[in-house]
């Protein structure tokens, strides 16, 4: 079943590409400074092909099904905005071309930071970072940056929900600031009690994700907002659950002095088997001077004939650039796409369905899995898979056993205060019959797991591959292949 | 309802599940005051609309695979780009896929990844690769993250060459903002005809980490043994970026002895897209790897006795160790790390390194026919790669404005991050540009220095 390593495909004197001949004379090479051996793999175009073909359907993807991975947003990501991104006046611009050559591409990031400003109520923002924890990363050095700026140096505390996302805490840690946890109350909101008694004059702020990683909109949040505000600390929103939010709230209107955006998961830029992510910030009034540049502006108004020049500016006190050129331009012109064409109402549909499934679901599921918080949830809620009568049976079992029905797992173990949890995020685009189908697979195995557990435990069985011995990859380490020993006589 | 595929009666159906009247009555936990803000966005096009639009925003752009004939580099670079590399990139069951957590059913990812680590630690000359960071300026610094970590704080010094990228040395300011480190050697006024023995005296007992760049930021390669046997005798850690072009042409900085060989994989597959994504690689020894932050992928058993790989040693992630964890890393550059995994397999041995070759000799035939023009010289003598500096006798804007004016995306113009260099244009030639193009530059430049 396994497929070999490009390595082992590898034979010698076999070519996939080849360049044409110099067309000018050769130079004469530094000796000294060459490399003897470049021990990378010899195969033809055909051999790649079928490698990378035959190793894609060992996937699973949105494409191939449904991936209700909670806090991830797995939703379907549209065939047009790849199209788009590839289109060779967008992929094929140098990043440090003169800007009056690249005024298309300056209107689209100008034009998208104007949208997410609308849809997110902050008057400010930076396109730069490069994911979700690297705007946290941003985030939080900007709130350092302010406090620091109106001379407050006592701030060193950061204050962290105990449902949060690990990417909080430890972007926090990066910039060497002291975490609070804070608990959740009997509703899974931020317990108001244990916020006010660690809110004082050394607490930086506030990383808040709302709705929560159970899902939940906290029922308190001016309130708690309120709470921070009162110490003078800031409150940083994670954007991660953004996907129920569009049009039903502006995070900037109630509060909320940063927030970054995950393009990736609200804004259906695909999640590449890990990343490109794409991680906006937007930040209220105050901050704006210390968003990381350069930021797209207009460097010359327009008038009746043409159109404003568009150009970087960098704010006064900025924070400084968090990476190298103007973010990940590729993921904008989806985004961007992806707004265009669903408009206010459509997005705030978005944000609608999103939430309608994951009820749905919950709805369906009531009576039969544990759900530890019964509230109305928003685009996620959390199971916890704790049967009397299935002792033994955990929330991984019940995860591996839904590939043998042909669904991807939800999340399991997160967040971390339910004990066995399983948090489903369906999004927006599954139609009924999917969910319809999901539950039964899900009632179905919560049946199993009374009466035949084992099926349970050694699942799963019709993937091409079993559960795999983790102990033996952090024990031996074996992190890469090699050309075999004598490669290059046997050829 | 774009891609939303609900019918009404389905939607209602649902909603009588649920309990409720109405969609509205699922957001009663939202302040009502605040609830279904009005949206000021433009109205909603179809993807026959967006389409038209996005193509004439693309057509406002002057691309360099057509509209203009580029010599701009500068840390990323205009390369061939087999159609196989894309032609993979576009299969659903790579883009639309999640980070491989569930290994039964993501090998395809993860074999890709632990082949994408094979070929860079091949190409580096290095012990281990992670599974990418988000670009060559954050590979930097994450490097400096993991030599704060690896002395545990107590040193407190990184010393980078001011011939590192302007970009990166910006983006490391930033990061150690918050690590409290401070950093020497990142002065632009420095002497930059000094080779990299020039940093030696900057590095002491409380340094951390040493950075270099390999060719430096200039296109120059210097052999960086010395330097990071200096480093070592100090007991500081060396961090080489690198472009990985020239690995396949250059010893590595593997070989010269250094402890990370870190860089920007843009130019293995990866179009310039106006400045991303692309892909930070980053290797180290085997000795750190507690240390390096990032995900890394092993090979293993599963269950039926099958090779296959998972993700491995995860405890040094942030979502096991929370703020104990090495770095906030979460996400890599997965499709982009397949990429340049396919890209060089198809190139592999041979192909990568007439790339290189192409790249080496068409850069040098140019210098050789700008250092012709009244006017120009090259700026250094050490040996270069395939970019180089010369000094122009205007500004650089002027030359710019005129090689624009025929067609021509000219060098970047040095005195925008270093005094000394007013009137240096760093200039870049690959494998893309022809003879007949570079004869055009050069014809171009001679008529600039009259305007």
């Amino acid at each position: 079943m396994t497929e070999a390593t490009i390595y082992e495909l590898s034979s010698p004197g076999r070519t996939g590409v080849t360049f044409p001949e110099p067309d000018v004379p050769r130079a004469k090479l530094p000796t000294g400074l060459l490399r003897k051996e470049l021990p990378l793999p010899e195969v033809a175009e055909v051999d790649v092909v079928r490698h990378f073909v035959k190793l894609s359907q060992y996937n699973y993807s949105v494409d191939g099904g449904f991936y209700p991975l909670g806090s991830c947003t797995m939703k379907y990501n549209p065939k047009i905005n790849e199209d788009l991104a590839r289109l060779p006046g967008f992929a094929h611009t140098h990043p440090l071309q003169p800007v009056e050559t690249v005024q298309g591409n300056l209107f689209l990031m100008y034009t998208l930071q104007e949208w997410l400003k609308e849809i997110s109520g902050f008057p400010a923002i930076t396109l730069q970072p490069a994911a979700g924890a690297h705007g946290e990363l941003t985030g939080v050095l900007i709130m350092r940056a302010y406090h620091k700026d109106r001379g407050d140096a006592k701030r060193t505390k950061m204050l962290i929900p105990d449902s949060a996302h690990g990417t909080n805490p430890a972007s926090s840690a990066m910039t060497n600031l002291e975490i609070v946890q804070v608990p959740s109350d009997g509703r899974g909101n931020v317990d108001r009690v244990a916020l006010r008694a660690v809110c004082d004059e050394t607490v930086v702020g506030l990383m808040l994700t709302n709705p929560n990683t159970l899902g939940l909109f906290d029922e308190h949040l001016e309130e708690v907002i309120q709470i921070v505000h009162d110490c003078g600390g800031l409150v940083y929103g994670d954007g991660a659950n953004l996907n129920a939010l569009l049009g039903i709230l502006r995070p900037g209107e109630v509060g909320f002095d940063v927030m970054h955006f995950n393009l990736h998961k609200t804004f259906s830029t695909p999640h590449g088997g890990g990343g490109p992510g794409s991680g906006p910030v937007a930040v209220s009034a105050p901050l704006a001077d210390f968003l990381p540049g350069p930021l797209v502006g207009i460097l010359e108004e327009g008038d009746e004939d043409e159109g404003p020049l568009f150009g970087f500016v960098t704010p006064k006190k900025s924070i400084g650039r968090v990476k190298a050129f103007h973010g990940h331009f590729g993921m904008f012109v989806r985004a961007y796409t992806y707004i265009a064409m669903h408009g206010a109402a459509g997005l705030r549909q978005v944000s609608e369905y999103a939430v309608l499934n994951a009820n749905y679901i919950k709805a369906r599921l009531k009576g039969v899995y544990p759900i530890p918080y019964d509230r109305t949830c928003m685009h996620e809620f959390v199971a916890d898979i704790q049967w009397p009568q299935a002792p033994g049976v955990r929330a991984l079992d019940v995860a591996k056993r839904l590939m043998d029905y042909n669904f991807h797992p939800p999340t399991n173990y997160f967040p971390l205060i339910v004990h066995e949890a399983l948090m489903i995020e369906p999004t927006e685009t599954e139609n009924k019959v999917t969910l319809d189908a999901f539950v039964e697979a899900l009632l179905k195995i919560a049946e199993e797991a009374r009466t035949q557990p084992e099926l349970l435990k050694e699942a799963p069985h019709e993937t091409p591959f079993g559960r795999m011995d983790d102990v033996k990859a952090a024990r031996e380490l074996v992190l890469c292949c090699y050309l075999p020993e004598g490669y290059a006589e046997e050829g | 309802m774009t891609y939303i595929p609900h019918s009404l009666k389905e939607r209602d159906a649902m909603l009588a599940t649920v309990g409720v009247k109405k969609l509205e009555d699922l957001f009663q936990d939202v302040p009502a005051k605040h609830r279904f803000p009005k949206l000021d966005l433009p109205p909603a096009l179809t993807e026959m609309e967006a389409s038209s639009e996005l193509m004439e925003l693309a057509a406002d752009n002057e691309n360099i695979r057509g509209d203009l004939v580029s010599f701009l580099g500068a840390g990323v670079y205009n390369h061939y780009i087999p159609s196989v590399v894309d032609y993979v990139l576009r299969r659903g069951e790579f883009y639309t896929a999640y980070t491989p957590y569930q290994p039964e059913i993501a090998q395809g990812t993860l074999q890709a990844i632990f082949e994408y680590q094979s070929l860079i630690t091949a190409l580096t000359g290095m012990e281990v690769s992670n599974a990418s960071h988000y670009d060559g300026a954050t590979a930097v610094a994450e490097a400096a993250n993991m030599a704060y970590a690896q002395f545990r704080g107590k040193r407190a010094k990184i010393v980078i060459s001011p011939t590192v990228h302007p970009q990166y040395r910006a983006t490391l300011r930033t990061y150690v903002q918050g690590m409290g480190l401070e950093m020497a050697g990142d002065d632009p006024t420095a002497d930059l005809e000094a080779g990299p023995e020039a940093l030696e005296s900057l590095i002491d007992g409380n340094t951390a980490l040493v950075v270099i760049q390999y060719p430096d930021f200039f296109g120059r390669v210097y052999d960086l043994a010395k330097l990071i046997e200096a480093a070592h005798s100090q007991g500081a850690l060396v961090c080489v970026a690198a472009n990985p072009t020239a690995l396949a042409l250059f010893k590595t900085p593997g070989e010269m002895g250094a402890d990370m060989v870190v860089g920007e994989g843009q130019p293995l597959g990866i179009p310039l897209s106006f400045g991303g994504p692309y892909l930070g690689f980053f290797t180290t020894r085997k000795q750190y790897i507690h240390k390096m932050s990032g995900r890394l992928v092993g090979e293993t058993l599963d269950s039926r006795g099958q090779r296959a790989f998972v993700l491995t040693l995860t405890a040094r992630e942030q979502h096991i160790k929370r703020e104990r964890a090495t770095s906030n890393i979460c996400s890599n550059q997965g499709l982009l790390a397949l990429a340049c995994a396919v890209y060089l397999s198809v190139l592999g041995k041979t192909g990568l390194r007439q790339v290189a070759e192409l790249c080496y000799h068409k850069a040098h035939y140019a210098a050789d026919q700008i250092k012709k023009v009244k006017g120009y010289e090259l700026c250094f003598d050490a040996p270069f790669f395939h970019e180089f500096s010369v000094c122009c006798p205007i500004p650089v804007e002027q030359v710019n404005a005129h090689l624009l004016d025929h067609g021509i995306l000219g060098g970047y113009d040095l005195g925008q991050d270093y005094p000394a260099l007013k009137d240096r244009m760093l200039v870049a030639v690959t494998e893309m540009n022809t003879k007949e193009e570079i004869d055009a530059l050069v014809e171009v430049l001679a008529e600039a220095r009259h305007d």
